[in-house]
């Protein structure tokens, strides 16, 4: 296969099954709550429904307004194609590895939380300082359990770490790599707008940080920010599961090899869907001021991941 | 070639001069002092520029001596790579900052103050080239303390402003504190090498041991940390910087503060000898904590200019922390990490420099069209300044260190230095690595934050005062300026991997190896850690993966958008009568989240006092107080500075206010100091 098609098939898995998560997590949540909740694929209904309307642009709002949706779904979509996802070798490696996908999902709340101020309604301006503060306070955590990952490796290169991993499939149980999985778990709960951090169902104004944030947006940019959410919340999961479970990756793009790829990954997604789900389903949502307690541990924990990978 | 250079030098060094003249005999005709203030200045500059373009790649260093008929002081000037590579940077800057100002101080004329603001902005460009190539210790504390009074009388050039005053006052104390440490350290290395040549510094710094080592470091490291503004020697940075005109803000965060970044590698690198542990372990220990507590303490600022001069210390802590890193590699034995690690804090040094001009030069604009540097009264300028507001938006990304911009690269290699660095040895000591890795990935993620405050605050939505209101886009000169910085931003970014041959002569000298060939992979798209494996990014490709993915929404678009309409409603006002400026989310509410996270170390108090007739539910009048803790200032100067009031006071016995006294005194001591140096 030549060097195009890797990266569109990734694309365009990642662009269909973005949508899905999300809704498969909506619809076991509601299962577990007892309810009846959506059909799985109703996200695309929605994303379909948002790509159709017209959309309502504030008179406050400047081009940043517009250009926002953009930077959002662009960073994500670029981010799923750095992180090996079926097969060992990403398509864009080369290009960035684990520090340059933190800084490009960076880049993309960076300019929500512009877009939230731009809007000059008080509820953007409280979204995006949420929004800002959480992730901050979240980055160190990550950056530690990251980096465990990255010295174990020997290298920041997610295809790399993917590599270094192959062949030691018990290395998930290493005391350092448990405790780095438990601080990137929680990171993830936080970056996705998860229960008990955010709550993705809710527009009520005291509690919403994520949904404040592009209140204002509708139409198709409500469909790229949606999107490009549900994508960014997939690449962290893919960032998870493919970084500490490493099992049935291909090691090259060839068509047997990704069908089986796909069906391990698939599989490893649910798992963490359904982790996901555990957590939601089990936990009250926090009170803002709380949240910086639960970063702490994870910060905590990929510290002392750290510090076992120096003991063993 | 070497002639050329030399030609180029000491023209620029003589249109510099050129410039402070003409503009202090021109003084009365404040139109044409300004022109040929900023016309010398940017002659000069880019004279400079060129020469210390090519001194970088020279094969051998420019050097060239004027002997001053005075023992011990010789005018020696040495472009070596290090000397070069700083002089780039200023000259680069003074050319963006010097067409930036053409406009700026237009609303001097008729005030008859132009005359002196550009003697002293073109005598402080001056003292800066010297600073940076003066190879004799004599020389260079000459240049150090002409640049200090020319920042000092420029930094008062507003002196009709008590807090001016002040700031002014303060600098200058800190200044000489630090001056006077240089000038024992100076002493000492020059026991040693019984010259104050730097070339005899350099070659006798193998005999610095123990002790005297540990002298030397801790002399310098305060001299040259107090110009830097590392924490907790910073104070006097966040009242200077704002009280400057705008123009020589950015000149002072982007270029001053970098001459203590340029003593300490040179005294670090150079002069102290095969570094211990130790230093290295402290200075990447300042340096985490000056970015941590730099950006900490931005978040708290409303005020535009402060909280850009508080970034100032928080990039110097960035750039110290890769200087450590290098340092505590060379002890350790790794010469090409060690080389990575300053090249990390050296390209630090320079995006710096552009990105913070920048950001100072908009904040200029924005100050210069709405006579207020307080962010709670701006809003809306990116519909009334659109090409600052661009600028600025750049600039913030940059200094958020957000791909693919500059500060992006020089964060990445500084990651990757510290990332190798848990490998390099078997101590605890490694752990310190990640742990500043990840304190690192912290203050960027605050600055990040502070940046969506600062711009979103100041440029977005609606203004919040009439000055915001009524502000005009400033004139072509001060776009241009800007436009520059922010082309350069985005070259430096983008372009990272064909401008790193640049340091190859630097890191040679120093530590013997040239990475710039390791560093780069893929036929130059490519920026990697060092090694085959280790990790790789490209500026570059990512910034033609935005313009190649743009073909997704854009096939969104055709797909489906083509039936909607775009309404232009007001923003949701919760049915409220209309939405106002009073609405919008303040830059103090936007980082309250934070004061409350972070409430042991800022101690916030708040004070609330409703008035109110009938009922407390009705106030008629509602006044705030809140502030914070600043705890450097109370904890640490305020008794310090209550000590020596006390020692002055008793001193002043002696002081009788008689020249004839005064006569006495130097007449004895000149005595004491004779029968010293014959005894011995």
């Amino acid at each position: 296969m030549n060097a195009f098609a890797p990266a569109l098939i990734q694309l365009l898995l990642f662009l269909i099954i973005a949508p899905l998560v999300t809704g498969v997590i909506r619809t076991m949540k509601a299962k577990f709550q007892t309810r009846r909740g959506p059909r799985i694929w109703q996200p695309y209904l929605e994303l379909h429904k948002l790509l159709r309307k017209g959309m309502v642009i504030p008179d406050t709002a400047s081009w940043l307004f517009s250009a926002t949706p953009y930077v959002v779904f662009l960073t994500a979509a670029m981010v799923s194609l750095m992180i090996p996802m079926v097969a060992i070798d990403a398509p864009l490696s080369l290009f960035g590895g684990v520090l340059a996908v933190v800084y490009l999902l960076a880049l993309g709340r960076f300019f929500l939380a512009l877009g939230g101020l731009d809007t000059g309604s008080s509820f953007g301006g409280l979204g995006s300082s949420r929004e800002m503060t959480i992730s901050a306070i979240a980055e160190p955590a990550m950056m530690v359990a990251i980096f465990t990952v990255a010295i174990a490796a020997n290298s920041t290169n997610l295809s790399e770490v993917a590599k270094s991993a192959v062949g030691q499939s018990w290395r998930f149980l290493a005391p350092s790599q448990m405790l780095a999985f438990g601080a990137l778990f929680i990171v993830l709960i936080a970056e996705t707008g998860r229960i008990p951090v955010d709550n993705p169902a809710t527009h009520l104004e005291l509690t919403m940080i994520h949904e404040a944030m592009i209140l204002e947006y509708s139409g198709p940019y409500l469909a790229l920010i949606e999107w490009g959410a549900s994508l960014k919340q997939l690449v962290l999961m893919t960032l998870l599961v493919n970084t500490f479970f490493p099992f049935g990756l291909s090691p090259d793009w060839n068509m047997p090899g990704i069908a089986i790829g796909l069906g391990f990954y698939l599989m490893k997604v649910l798992i963490i869907c359904c982790l996901i789900v555990l957590v939601e389903t089990t936990n009250a949502k926090m009170r803002l001021f709380r949240v910086p307690e639960l970063l702490a541990v994870a910060f905590i924990l990929g510290a002392l991941a750290l510090i076992s990978t120096f003991l063993f | 070639m070497i002639a050329f250079v030399g030609y180029a030098f000491f023209g620029g060094l003589l249109a510099y001069a050129a410039g402070a003249v003409a503009s202090l005999i021109t003084g009365r005709s404040e139109r044409l002092a300004r022109l040929l203030c900023c016309g010398f200045a940017i002659a000069g500059a880019l004279l400079e520029t060129v020469s210390s373009w090519l001194a970088l790649f020279g094969a051998s260093d420019a050097h060239w001596e004027i002997p001053a008929g005075v023992p011990f002081l010789i005018y020696s000037f040495r472009l070596d790579p290090l000397s070069a590579y700083f002089n780039l940077i200023l000259s680069l800057l003074a050319v963006a900052i010097s067409i930036y100002s053409v406009g700026y101080l237009r609303p001097l004329d008729g005030k008859g103050s132009a005359g002196v603001l550009g003697f002293f902005y073109n005598l402080l460009l001056l003292s800066l080239t010297a600073v940076f190539t003066a190879s004799n210790a004599f020389f260079f504390l000459i240049a150090w303390e002409s640049m200090a009074l020319a920042a000092y009388c420029l930094i008062t050039f507003e002196h009709r402003h008590e807090t001016t005053r002040q700031a002014g006052v303060l600098f200058f104390v800190m200044s000489h504190a630090g001056t006077g440490c240089l000038i024992i350290g100076f002493l000492l290395l020059n026991s040693f090498s019984a010259s104050l040549e730097f070339a005899a510094f350099a070659a006798s710094s193998a005999q610095l041991t123990g002790a005297w080592q540990a002298a030397v470091f801790l002399l310098f490291s305060l001299g040259f940390g107090v110009k830097a503004g590392v924490i907790p020697l910073h104070i006097w940075l966040p009242e200077a910087h704002p009280a400057a005109p705008s123009n020589i803000s950015a000149l002072m965060s982007g270029v001053v503060i970098k001459t203590g970044i340029y003593g300490l590698a040179r005294v670090l690198f150079e002069f102290l000898g095969f570094p211990p542990l130790w230093a290295g372990t402290i200075v990447l220990t300042v340096g985490v904590v000056s970015a941590l507590l730099g950006v900490l303490y931005a978040l708290m600022e409303h005020d535009l200019k402060r909280l850009l001069a508080y970034h100032s210390i928080e990039n110097i802590g960035i750039i110290l922390i890769g200087f450590g890193a290098s340092l505590m590699f060379i002890t350790l034995g790794h010469p090409k990490l060690a080389a990575i690690a300053l090249i990390a804090g050296l390209f630090h040094t320079l995006n710096h420099a552009v990105f913070k001009g920048l950001l100072f030069l908009g904040a200029g604009a924005v100050l210069h069209a709405t006579r207020t540097r307080n962010m709670e009264k701006l809003g809306g300028l990116i519909r009334r300044m659109p090409q600052t507001a661009f600028f600025f938006l750049l600039g913030a990304i940059a200094i958020s260190g957000l791909p693919p911009l500059n500060g992006f690269v020089s964060e990445w290699l500084t990651y990757q230095a510290l990332l190798a660095g848990f490998g390099t040895t078997g101590k605890l000591t490694r752990v310190l690595f990640p742990v500043a890795g990840s304190l690192l990935a912290l203050t960027a993620a605050l600055a990040a934050t502070c940046f969506v405050k600062a711009f979103g605050i100041t440029f977005l939505a609606l203004p919040r005062s009439k000055e915001a209101d009524d502000a005009h886009e400033c004139g072509a000169s001060m776009v241009a300026g800007m436009g520059i910085l922010a082309a350069v931003c985005v070259a430096l970014g983008l372009g990272a991997t064909w401008f790193l041959p640049v340091f190859d002569g630097i890191t040679e000298r120093v530590l013997g190896v040239r990475m710039s060939a390791e560093l780069v992979g893929a036929g130059g798209w490519v920026l990697t850690s060092g090694s085959a494996r280790g990790g790789t990014v490209s500026t570059a490709g990512i910034a033609a993966m935005f313009v190649i993915l743009s073909a997704l929404p854009a096939l969104l678009w055709l797909l489906w958008g083509r039936k909607g309409h775009r309404y232009i409603e007001p923003t949701w006002d919760c049915g409220l009568p209309g939405l106002t400026a009073e609405n919008e989310y303040t830059a103090f509410a936007f980082s309250k989240p934070l004061r409350m996270i972070f409430a042991a170390l800022y101690q916030p108090r708040r004070e609330i006092q409703a008035e109110y007739e009938v009922s407390p539910y009705y106030p008629t009048a509602i006044r705030f107080d809140s502030e914070i803790e600043s705890p450097f200032e109370d904890r640490l100067y305020a008794p310090l500075q209550k000590r020596i009031l006390a020692i002055a006071t008793w001193m002043r016995g002696i002081q009788a206010g008689s020249i004839h006294a005064y006569l006495a005194y130097i007449f004895i001591t000149l005595i004491v100091l004779l029968l010293l140096g014959v005894r011995s």
